[in-house]
């Protein structure tokens, strides 16, 4: 506003000058016309879709011919990458756990440079970085965009290198399959996997006279411990993520801790928008009388990941839900006191009811050359698949870690099966630096529950419609839930349709 | 005689030569070389991204994979989408909540100001500081002073008249207003500025023939000072329905354009086509939407002008 006010009061007082200027101008228009068409010419001949330099680029599409000899040849030629593994804000003492482990590769592969930049998953934040070609060469997303990007050939095919490390037949194929495009090869590698959780504060637990050796174990038991938490300390005792598509995957979660399921898949493939069930109906009334009847729910609504760990870390949260990994992130970023925190499994209620799961994935940017995606693939082993695989990964990984107050042993899921699992989690045993027993409400039960994945078709999509049916059940007290799910799943099919 | 025979024909060459000459020596030449660096700025960083948006309004493209030629197509999914009668209407709402509150507003403090005889430098340096505040910090302080818990700034301001708490952002009656409280403030403070000047301008004189005939201060403002700043009025009045239509940084950063759309704007709108979904955006359905909006406002300001050209010369 106050530029284009600044523009034109300049713009006004030289307003006579350029009548006279245009009078000259306009005896050259003549010449200034084709300049000025020939400059655009050329700025068009420069533009990404008009230059033909997009097609000498590396195909995403096509299986590398690099297999394990033709790295080894081009091993020693020096290369660099930038990989995206610090988050924003991280503390001095994350960054340094992490620069000691990039040492600790380039020892190993000492013609490998590699450069961390700070990088952080937002649904917003990696979609324009995408288009830019502004992303790391290595970077992680959520399972959910897995298919997706492989489809339109925006991460690399690195099947053949992942296949050389000699255990891609062990991950799970449940967890493997969101890496792979349809004939099975593999794009991107899964290196985390978590389960939803409720995350609670300890410390509010017990000023509201509660146990936190006994979390709530149904949902009417979050409902009256939010409800005592409010009363007796005056934050809120339940919060909800909002924003930024999480809403809609904290409803998910919900829904599916019912039984209920966003999507179904019909036997012709054909994908159906169920947004509207009785198992999401439930979880919104239920949020509504905790908003609206308890008032449990603080006064704060627009919760996003980032916002909600900060709150929570802050004392201002006594429960949510999120995935059973926070505890890093929360340490890292927030500067959590580990005494705060404590973590249990959601509980299920329903006949088919299971938890959300998810993960990450890691994936090598297209404008890689082959040496690049070589170093990439060696940086995503050793940095995040060694340490699950082998003892030898896992006490260096765990070392680096501990030296640098990081924490170490955080609830997690397997990405390959339970025995290599209960392997790693053993071979870091000396070194676990979080408070395991505070977690136990969540690692004794969470093997024993189902696990459902999201929604396959659109979901970041899915999650952004039911964004704004959350927010409205936690700030219109008048919200009609049945038309806003209506309405929501009529969005999503149409998306859906359209393919 | 071969020398004048061919001196004949090129006669005409010399004439375009000194015609060269006379356009170089009146500065044409000179003229070119600075409007060149003009050109090709102006080539890289506007006119190419306008042809561009243009070109991309008519595809389908995520600016990865190979784009496709869909014709009008997204002008009609941008005119199906719900979310857009809702994004036009919240716009036209905080327009009309900013002309209500924000056009005068600039006026008031800079008759008042005007009227200051000490330390008016003062009162305008104050007046214009938060335009020299970045917005997003503007906005994450004024997002702290929103926290709608009784603990917040403003809601224990509230406290102590015994009012409140209210929810400010979080909720979607109050949510909108919230925005253009905390736009006019960080925004008033240029038009002011400008005010300020045109009512200094103003002859004393004219003030003086008011007093004469017995005029009281709503007289004079009314007769005098009003249709002095008309000019200047009908400007800036243009420049902020064009501003508010392309509202953007607030409620991005106040609300995401929350709770459930309350504060969704055409610009946000476009902003969620183009990056809402992570695996790659629609920038075809937001070229289009950006093209419709710069449309309606070229059209509007050419009828604003069209209808107010007679009264923007003073009388």
């Amino acid at each position: 506003m106050t530029t284009a006010i600044d523009h034109i009061a300049i713009k006004m007082g030289s307003v006579r000058g350029e009548q006279e200027m245009s009078r000259r101008i306009s005896r050259r228009s003549t010449w200034y016309g084709p300049i000025a068409l020939a400059i655009i010419g050329i700025v068009a001949a420069c533009s990404p879709t008009a230059s033909p330099s997009a097609s000498s680029a590396p195909n995403p599409s096509q299986p590398t011919t690099g297999g394990p000899s033709a790295s080894a040849a081009a091993a020693h030629q020096p290369v660099t990458i930038t990989v995206g593994v610090l988050r924003p804000g991280a503390t001095q003492e994350a960054v340094d756990a992490l620069n000691l482990q990039i040492s600790e590769f380039q020892a190993k592969y000492p013609w490998i440079t590699v450069e961390p930049e700070e990088y952080n998953w937002t649904a917003p934040t990696f979609t324009a970085a995408l288009a830019a070609g502004t992303l790391p060469d290595v970077f992680t997303i959520p399972f959910t965009d897995g298919k997706g990007l492989i489809a339109q050939h925006q991460i690399v095919n690195i099947d053949a290198r992942v296949r050389a490390l000699g255990y891609a037949d062990k991950f799970n194929p449940n967890v493997i399959v969101n890496g792979q495009d349809d004939k099975g090869a593999i794009s991107a590698v899964p290196i985390a996997a978590y389960g939803m959780s409720l995350t609670y504060n300890r410390t509010l637990f017990k000023a509201a006279g509660l146990d936190p050796d006994k979390p709530p174990t149904t949902w009417d038991d979050i409902r009256t411990a939010a409800k005592t938490i409010a009363a007796k300390t005056g934050v809120a005792g339940y919060a909800e993520m909002a924003t930024e598509n999480t809403g809609g995957w904290q409803l998910t979660t919900s829904t599916y801790a019912l039984g209920g399921r966003m999507e179904t898949v019909g036997t012709d493939g054909k994908v159906t928008a169920t947004l509207n069930n009785p198992e999401t109906k439930a979880a919104l009334e239920r949020l509504k009388a905790m908003r609206w009847e308890d008032n449990s729910m603080g006064s704060t609504f627009d919760y996003a990941w980032g916002s909600i760990n900060q709150a929570f870390a802050a004392g201002q949260v006594g429960m949510f839900t999120g995935g059973s990994d926070l505890y890093t992130a929360m340490v890292q970023n927030n500067s959590l006191k580990p005494d705060d925190y404590g973590v249990t499994v959601i509980p299920l209620e329903g006949a088919d009811a299971g938890v959300l799961g998810g993960g990450t994935l890691a994936a090598v940017n297209v404008v890689t050359t082959e040496a690049q995606r070589d170093a990439a693939v060696n940086w995503i082993d050793f940095y995040y698949m060694q340490k699950l695989l082998t003892q030898e990964g896992a006490i260096a990984d765990a070392q680096a870690l501990k030296a640098n107050n990081q924490p170490v042993g955080v609830p997690s899921l397997p990405i390959f099966d339970k025995a290599t699992y209960d392997a790693s989690q053993q071979w870091i045993k000396d070194y676990i630096n979080v408070p395991t027993a505070q977690m136990t409400p969540f690692t004794s039960k969470i093997f024993d529950q189902k696990i459902v994945t999201e929604p396959t078709a659109h979901t970041q999509e899915l999650y952004a419609a039911l964004d704004p049916v959350v927010q409205a059940v936690l700030t219109d007290k008048n919200a009609d839930i049945d038309a806003l799910l209506t309405k929501a799943n009529q969005q999503v099919q149409d998306i859906i349709d359209k393919g | 005689m071969s020398a004048v025979s061919e001196a004949v024909p090129v006669s005409e060459p010399i004439e375009r030569r000194s015609g060269l000459r006379f356009r170089i020596s009146r500065g044409g030449l000179g003229t070119l070389v600075f409007l060149t660096p003009m050109l090709v700025v102006f080539g890289l960083f506007a006119w190419f991204p306008i042809v561009r948006a243009v070109v991309m309004s008519v595809q389908e493209t995520n600016l990865v994979s190979e784009p496709t030629f869909v014709g009008l197509n997204n002008f009609a999914r941008v005119l199906s989408d719900p979310q857009f009668g809702t994004a036009v209407a919240n716009t036209a709402w905080f327009a009309l909540l900013a002309l209500l509150f924000g056009f005068p507003v600039p006026i008031i403090l800079a008759v008042l100001m005007s009227e200051v005889r000490r330390g008016r430098g003062l009162y305008s340096a104050l007046a214009y500081l938060p335009v020299v505040i970045p917005p997003v910090v503007s906005v994450l302080l004024w997002r702290f002073f929103y926290d709608a818990s009784p603990h917040g700034v403003f809601n224990t301001i509230l406290g102590w008249v015994g009012a409140g708490p209210l929810p400010w952002l979080q909720s979607s009656a109050s949510a909108m207003p919230s925005i253009v409280i905390e736009a006019t403030w960080a925004n008033a403070g240029a038009t002011v500025i400008i005010y300020l000047a045109a009512l200094v301008a103003i002859p004393p004189e004219l003030y003086d023939a008011a007093d004469v005939d017995g005029a009281s201060i709503w007289q004079k403002i009314r007769n005098v000072t009003l249709p002095q700043l008309r000019s200047v009025l009908i400007v800036t009045l243009i420049l902020q329905l064009i501003a508010t239509a392309q509202l953007f940084t607030e409620p991005l950063l106040f609300t995401s354009g929350g709770p459930n759309n309350a504060t969704l704007t055409v610009l946000l709108l476009i902003y969620r086509y183009a990056f809402q979904n992570s695996l790659g955006g629609d920038y075809g359905m937001a070229a289009a939407l950006s093209l419709m909006l710069a449309a309606f406002l070229a059209v509007f300001t050419a009828g604003y002008y069209r209808l107010t050209r007679s009264w923007s010369t003073s009388s």
